[in-house]
């Protein structure tokens, strides 16, 4: 076994880190929680030329993958300059077209992988489980479909419903969510039936597997960034003539945020390389996911607090990385699903 | 021990129950942070001391009820249990009127006191600065001595609600060649409208404008605006911070009322089969209930004449982090709709967040603990 990257998959990391860091993504993120998404999608279209959206779809549709983990490393990344957008979503959706592919349906893969693999195109995706659309009457099914992540600026909407893939034909009011980059909607219902059957669902599980290892990802970066940032705070501000960083309070709270994002990091490469090998990792993807959840929520404490009050603010950049750890933490599976899951795994 | 009320704090409870029934507004007003909710909350204020409900531990004089703190408590938990509003007087009703009260001259107290009381007036703290925060007595606002007053002059920031607020008070360096930095600074009050002032709102972390930096260029402010005597603003300050984060910024009813509405959430969102969350809203029950016993005790022991000291600290660290561990259980029932800004617990929750950092850092307040309260010898500062 060696469970260490290989020299690629450094290389990439670090090409897609610099790339990220001369992009000035934080203008991205502010113009995207406000009027403008051009800044996001011109950023979008600079990843999509590092090969970030193809990594999910399989060659035959214009894809290299699938590469889950090149894909975790490529969301740590994205997390690390919090880049906006539906980039988890579109990701999801490519791996529901390539599965539904892969079962049989090859229609609704045609039409939409391609331009979703060269980044031409965005997607968002809402899951709803069978059972959550099981009866009820139809405003209890309707809360029981989830928001869709910009459902306003991605280019598709799909839906599942059970055993149904729908392409939405638009979506309801946007809600506010505590991360401004986060624009959250329902999906209008109706539009057009894409597929239908039992592969549908065995699709979206997939979906949702990917989804959590991005999202995963994406959280292990921002509690990088939060904790860099920190650091370098932490060294600079001086009270009572000291450098804040020397007081212990301050150093051990720091250590262990390291501690918690050095410990959930192994579990989120554990899960992407059994995605890769092909077995479902169920409970590794779950424990993978609360993991770097809730160590980004603790990263995103600590820099509230060092940062003393100035953290407190929207002005300073670290709002951006602060107000994302727990939105993040929360998607795509929030930390009592996924304890739940751990422990399912288990018997 | 005696956890009995007495026939007239019973009597002062009916009657504090029965006027708030009948006036708490059946929809809250909009946020206390924003330009509108300000004016809503000001109102309300209004109401309140109109009735004489708003600062009912004040003298009648200055337009208060004369109660005890154990009326104060009573008082505190049936204002929250109303779901009543936000208070958006807190820094002078808490900070500057004990100030006044132990410090100031009558015609300050006579002066100042009842426009607050009303929420005419509504004050801001400016203490901090960029460069001051912990390590408040390094602050380098200056006061500079001049015909019949003082001009102020230099940055002050982090002043919660000045963005809306009427005048503030603070601590300004007035003897720069003092000795030490604890030595040489003045508490003054001054108008934040007054010529040489600049506030510029500073978003929170929601966007909304919570409080603001100062820009101070040679303000004047009369003599009779000075409290205590000059060079004494430290001892003054440190007297009264006691106040902010003792028993009277965060009530035992505030967070009685919150730990209720939690279980009411729990009760209709949650997940009963999630035993971890159903034992986290177990224990914001119980907190709820230890802070009110710790406070009981407190106030009885003040009303006894126990100086209060060091123990405002276990006060602030125990509220600070209860309140936020309350609201991400809130949150974290919520599952998913947590996220939305607009949620019913979405404010409280971005406020609770700051709980650890103002009115002393909790960092801060450890160290207080562990020096005066256990003793451990004094750490480098
Ligand atoms: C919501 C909010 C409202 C506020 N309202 C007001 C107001 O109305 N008026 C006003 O004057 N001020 C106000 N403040 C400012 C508040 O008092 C300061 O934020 C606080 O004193 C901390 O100062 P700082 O922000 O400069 O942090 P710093 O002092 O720079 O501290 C940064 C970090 O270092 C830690 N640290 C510093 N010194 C030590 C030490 N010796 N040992 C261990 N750790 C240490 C701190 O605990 C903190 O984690 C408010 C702040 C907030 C967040």
């Amino acid at each position: 076994m060696t469970f260490l990257p290989t020299g690629e998959q450094l290389a990439f990391a670090r090409s897609l880190d610099a790339m990220l860091a001369a992009a000035d993504t934080p203008a991205a993120v502010r113009a995207w929680a406000g009027d403008d998404p051009d800044p996001g999608r011109a950023l979008w279209g600079r990843l999509a030329e590092a090969g970030v959206c193809a990594l999910a779809v399989p060659e035959e549709y214009e894809g290299m993958g699938p590469l889950p983990v090149e894909l975790a490393h490529a969301f740590v990344a994205l997390g690390r300059h919090a880049v906006p957008g539906p980039v988890v979503e579109t990701v999801a959706a490519a791996v529901l077209l390539g599965e539904l592919a892969r079962l049989g349906d090859r229609g609704p893969a045609k039409r939409l992988l391609p331009a979703l693999a060269t980044g031409e195109r965005t997607a968002t995706l809402a899951l709803a489980g069978a059972e959550d659309v099981r009866g009820g009457t139809e405003d209890v099914r309707e809360r029981a479909l989830p928001y869709a992540l910009d459902a306003d600026r991605a280019d598709t909407v799909l839906v599942v419903r059970g055993e149904r893939l729908w392409r939405a034909p638009g979506h309801g009011p946007v809600r506010a969510s505590a991360d401004p980059a986060r624009r959250l909607a329902r999906p209008a219902s109706g539009g057009e039936l894409l597929a239908e059957g039992p592969a549908v669902a065995v699709a979206a599980e997939r979906a949702r597997r990917w989804a959590m290892l991005a999202t995963a990802a994406q959280s292990l970066g921002v509690g990088l960034a939060l904790l860099d940032r920190t650091v370098a705070y932490a060294r600079q501000r001086s009270q009572f003539g000291t450098p804040i960083g020397a007081f212990q309070a301050v150093k051990h709270r720091l250590a262990d945020t390291l501690l918690a994002l050095e410990f959930a990091r192994p579990l989120l490469f554990g899960a992407a390389v059994g995605l890769a090998d092909g077995h479902a990792p169920d409970g590794d993807l779950a424990a993978a996911k609360v993991t770097t959840g809730e160590a980004a929520y603790t990263a995103a404490r600590t820099a509230l607090q060092i940062h003393g009050a100035i953290g407190y603010t929207e002005e300073l950049a670290l709002s951006l990385w602060l107000r994302k750890a727990r939105p993040l933490r929360d998607a795509w599976g929030d930390p009592a699903t996924c304890r739940a899951a751990v422990l399912r795994a288990c018997s | 021990m005696d956890l009995s009320y007495t026939r007239t704090e019973e009597a002062f409870r009916a009657e504090a129950r029965e006027w708030l029934r009948d006036h708490v507004p059946a929809e809250p007003p909009p946020s206390l942070e924003t330009a509108e909710g300000f004016a809503a909350h000001r109102a309300w204020e209004a109401e309140l001391a109109a009735a004489r409900w708003s600062v009912v531990s004040w003298p009648e004089e200055y337009g208060g009820r004369g109660v005890d703190l154990a009326r104060w408590l009573v008082f505190e938990e049936e204002y929250w249990a109303a779901g009543a509003p936000g208070r958006v007087s807190q820094n002078g009703v808490q900070l500057l009127a004990p100030t006044l009260f132990d410090h100031g001259t009558a015609e300050q107290r006579a002066r100042i006191l009842p426009p607050m009381a009303t929420g005419e007036t509504i004050w801001a703290q400016a203490w901090s600065e960029p460069e001051a925060g912990s390590d408040l007595a390094s602050l380098t606002s200056r006061a500079v001595r001049t015909d019949g007053g003082w001009l102020l002059s230099g940055l002050k920031t982090w002043s919660s609600r000045a963005a809306f607020a009427d005048r503030a008070f603070g601590i300004f360096r007035s003897d720069p060649e003092a000795d030490r930095p604890h030595r040489g600074l003045t508490y003054l009050m001054f108008d934040l409208r007054a010529r040489g002032v600049t506030v510029r709102p500073i978003g929170r972390l929601d966007g909304k404008p919570a409080f603001a930096e100062l820009f101070l260029d040679e303000v004047f402010v009369p003599d009779e605006d000075v409290i205590g005597e000059p060079g004494q603003g430290w001892r003054i300050a440190m007297s009264t911070t006691g106040n902010e984060r003792g028993l009277m910024l965060r009530s035992p009813g505030r967070f009685l009322a919150a730990a209720d509405r939690l279980v009411r959430l729990w009760r209709s969102e949650g997940d009963p089969g999630d035993p971890a969350l159903r034992e986290r809203v177990a224990d914001a029950v119980i907190g709820a209930r230890a802070y009110q016993l710790f406070t009981a005790g407190a106030a009885a022991r003040l009303a006894a004449g126990a100086p209060s000291g060091a123990e405002s600290s276990l006060n602030k660290v125990f509220w600070s982090e209860y309140d936020l561990a309350l609201h991400e259980t809130a949150l974290d029932l919520l599952g998913p709709e947590g996220e939305l800004a607009d949620g019913a617990w979405a404010e409280g929750y971005v406020f609770s967040l700051a709980g650890p950092l103002y009115a002393g850092t909790n960092e801060i307040q450890r160290d207080i603990i562990a020096e005066r309260l256990l003793g451990l010898p004094k750490g480098r500062r």
